[in-house]
């Protein structure tokens, strides 16, 4: 049965075809406008120099070098700020998920559920609330919460400027992202772990498993390697797009001293406050190399081959 | 720690489960106590904001700081409904278009056999790293050679682009069983009416999850505004809120109009989550990647 409605007759393979690249089309063209063309223009830019007014012009790897040569707070500050933000956030929040998940579904399903949302809520408060939020708990003033509380305990004399401080601003920042990870990644590794066929338990039970931590190692974490995987992305992106904390906390972009400054505010700096979009777009390309090497790992761990 | 006692996804408690619960319960609530402060702080009128030392509860809530809140914005010149008006347009488009668009590709994914198929779907699960915040400069770039500057198409396009809403839609879809959907092929039925009539009904839970992920993204979204806007008319309701609250926080009756516009953007998406809990913790069942 063929039907000649297009201008020229068509298999009904080809209009299989037709049909099925006009549905992928629309996402595929703003998949390439909004991801695929910005990554490859960040790359691109980064071997230029570029201040937005006058054209593009070709720089080598001159972005680069300055990065390690001439620019003291990104390798004084940033690179290690981040670092240590992205390996405790990142994998911390992950195994914080991991745990939460798995006590959880060793309980009945109504009290799992108003637990599971009790902790998912922080991650769902959004940027502007967890600024004020935080900000409020850790005004540098006596009205502050967490000052009020030490100076009445007398543990403190006077009130610590804790948002403006080189020695808390981090820390703070580390509290508040790991607060906010347990999100889908989080309820991806809740659903996995209930996923699991009980049989895989009983019969590791008949085989001599001992005790829990044999359990979690030999079987829960095999058998739900996926949701793992997905969890372990989701928490490094978390972490990551999280990264303007620092300076919603402190105010101010570079954070008093770097002390907060991750390469994402070093990125907003150089590209909105001194237009060096081709620096800028070096240090992008920097962070993508940093997340990629992070799923990477997960994938080596968690990966299904 | 024996294996006796507990399972996995139990019907009744247990005296071992208590352990668990001696741990959790304390954690979620110390998790809870900022939101709790926050929603305090956003009910305490003037004397309780001023008091020291701070009390953590309300004792006397009023409504003041909403008012307040509604009054200094009224001030600006533009009216809090505008921006209102412009957030919910937003997240309705950008809810609409990329339900829509999720589904039509996630079924193509998983229910069309075509070349390059599990090549469109493996760059979509690596781009699941992708962090838009890292780019926001080229997409600047992107959004003003397409001449969408200033547009609503500004605030709508970046973030359709999601791997993560088309990769939950296409991993639910995956299970739905191929029979259905070739039975009604060999009917004669095109594919917009397979999605319509039997994709769709089927994939509530997934819908639902792409709908809150989409609404999250937008609601609280302060990029779009403050890079690809100019016109102060067409900014949103999170924009405004954030800017309005960095300049309120310095005064102690400011704090607590701050508080209360935070909770104006977070509430929101807490109803709109605990309605549809159940929906996504279905979805999130089938959330793996290989």
């Amino acid at each position: 049965m063929m039907k000649h409605d297009f201008l020229f007759p068509v298999t009904k393979k080809q209009k299989n075809i037709l049909s099925s690249v006009m549905l992928v089309l629309p996402y595929v063209l703003i998949f390439l406008g909004f991801i695929i063309v910005p990554i490859l223009i960040a790359f691109s830019l980064s071997f230029t120099y570029f201040d937005t007014i006058n054209p593009p012009e070709f720089a080598g790897f001159d972005n680069y070098v300055y990065m390690l040569t001439g620019d003291e707070p990104f390798v004084r500050n940033i690179i290690p700020n981040t670092l240590k933000y992205a390996f405790i956030v990142g994998p911390g929040g992950f195994a914080l998920s991991f745990l939460m998940a798995w006590m959880l579904a060793q309980l009945q399903r109504g009290p799992r559920k108003y637990l599971s949302l009790l902790l998912y809520t922080p991650s769902m408060v959004g940027a502007i609330l967890v600024t004020i939020l935080w900000r409020s708990l850790f005004n540098g003033s006596e009205t502050g919460y967490f000052n009020a509380f030490l100076l009445h305990y007398d543990f403190i004399e006077q009130p610590i400027q804790f948002l403006q401080s080189p020695d808390y601003l981090l820390n703070i920042m580390i509290i508040v992202s790991l607060w906010s990870s347990m999100g889908i990644g989080f309820l991806a590794m809740l659903a996995g772990i209930l996923n699991i066929n009980p049989e895989l338990y009983e019969a590791a039970r008949i085989d001599g498993m001992k005790n829990r931590f044999q359990e979690i190692f030999y079987i829960t974490i095999p058998a739900m390697k996926p949701q793992m995987l997905f969890g372990a992305v989701m928490a490094i992106v978390n972490a990551f797009n999280m990264g303007e904390i620092g300076v919603l906390l402190s105010g101010i972009n570079p954070t008093p001293q770097y002390s907060g400054s991750l390469i994402v505010n070093h990125i907003a700096d150089f590209g909105f406050l001194r237009y060096e979009m081709g620096y800028a777009s070096a240090l992008s390309v920097v962070l993508f190399l940093i997340v990629f090497a992070f799923t990477r790992v997960s994938k080596i761990l968690f990966g299904s081959d | 720690m024996s294996l006796k006692g507990t399972h996995i996804n139990p019907k009744k408690f247990h005296r071992s489960q208590i352990k668990f619960y001696l741990i959790l319960v304390p954690i979620a609530a110390v998790m809870l106590l900022p939101i709790f402060y926050i929603f305090s702080q956003a009910l305490k009128p003037l004397d309780e904001l001023m008091l020291f030392p701070p009390r953590f509860f309300v004792q006397k809530p009023s409504l003041r700081n909403f008012n307040m809140l509604i009054m200094t914005a009224g001030e600006t010149g533009i009216p809090l409904t505008v921006y209102l008006f412009n957030s919910v347009l937003v997240a309705v488009i950008a809810i609409s278009v990329n339900l829509t668009l999720t589904m039509i590709t996630g079924y193509a994914l998983s229910k069309k056999r075509f070349k390059g198929r599990q090549t469109l779907f493996n760059i979509n699960q690596a781009a699941l790293m992708f962090v838009p915040i890292a780019v926001s400069i080229p997409t600047f770039l992107v959004i003003v050679n397409m001449g969408i500057l200033d547009t609503l198409a500004a605030h709508i396009l970046p973030l359709l682009a999601m791997p993560v809403s088309l990769f939950l839609m296409k991993q639910f879809i995956d299970q739905l069983p191929d029979e259905i959907i070739e039975a009604a092929r060999v009917d004669g039925a095109s594919d917009f009416y397979i999605i319509r009539k039997i994709v769709v009904p089927l994939t509530k839970p997934a819908l639902a999850t792409v709908a809150i992920l989409t609404f999250q993204a937008t609601w609280s979204n302060l990029i779009t505004s403050q890079f690809y806007i100019n016109s102060e008319l067409k900014k949103t309701f999170a924009f405004y809120m954030s800017t309005l609250t960095s300049t309120l926080e310095i005064t102690v009756a400011g704090q607590g109009m701050a508080a209360a516009a935070g909770l104006i953007m977070f509430v929101p998406n807490l109803v709109i989550f605990i309605i549809m809990q159940n929906h996504v913790m279905d979805t999130m069942s089938h959330s793996g990647v290989k």
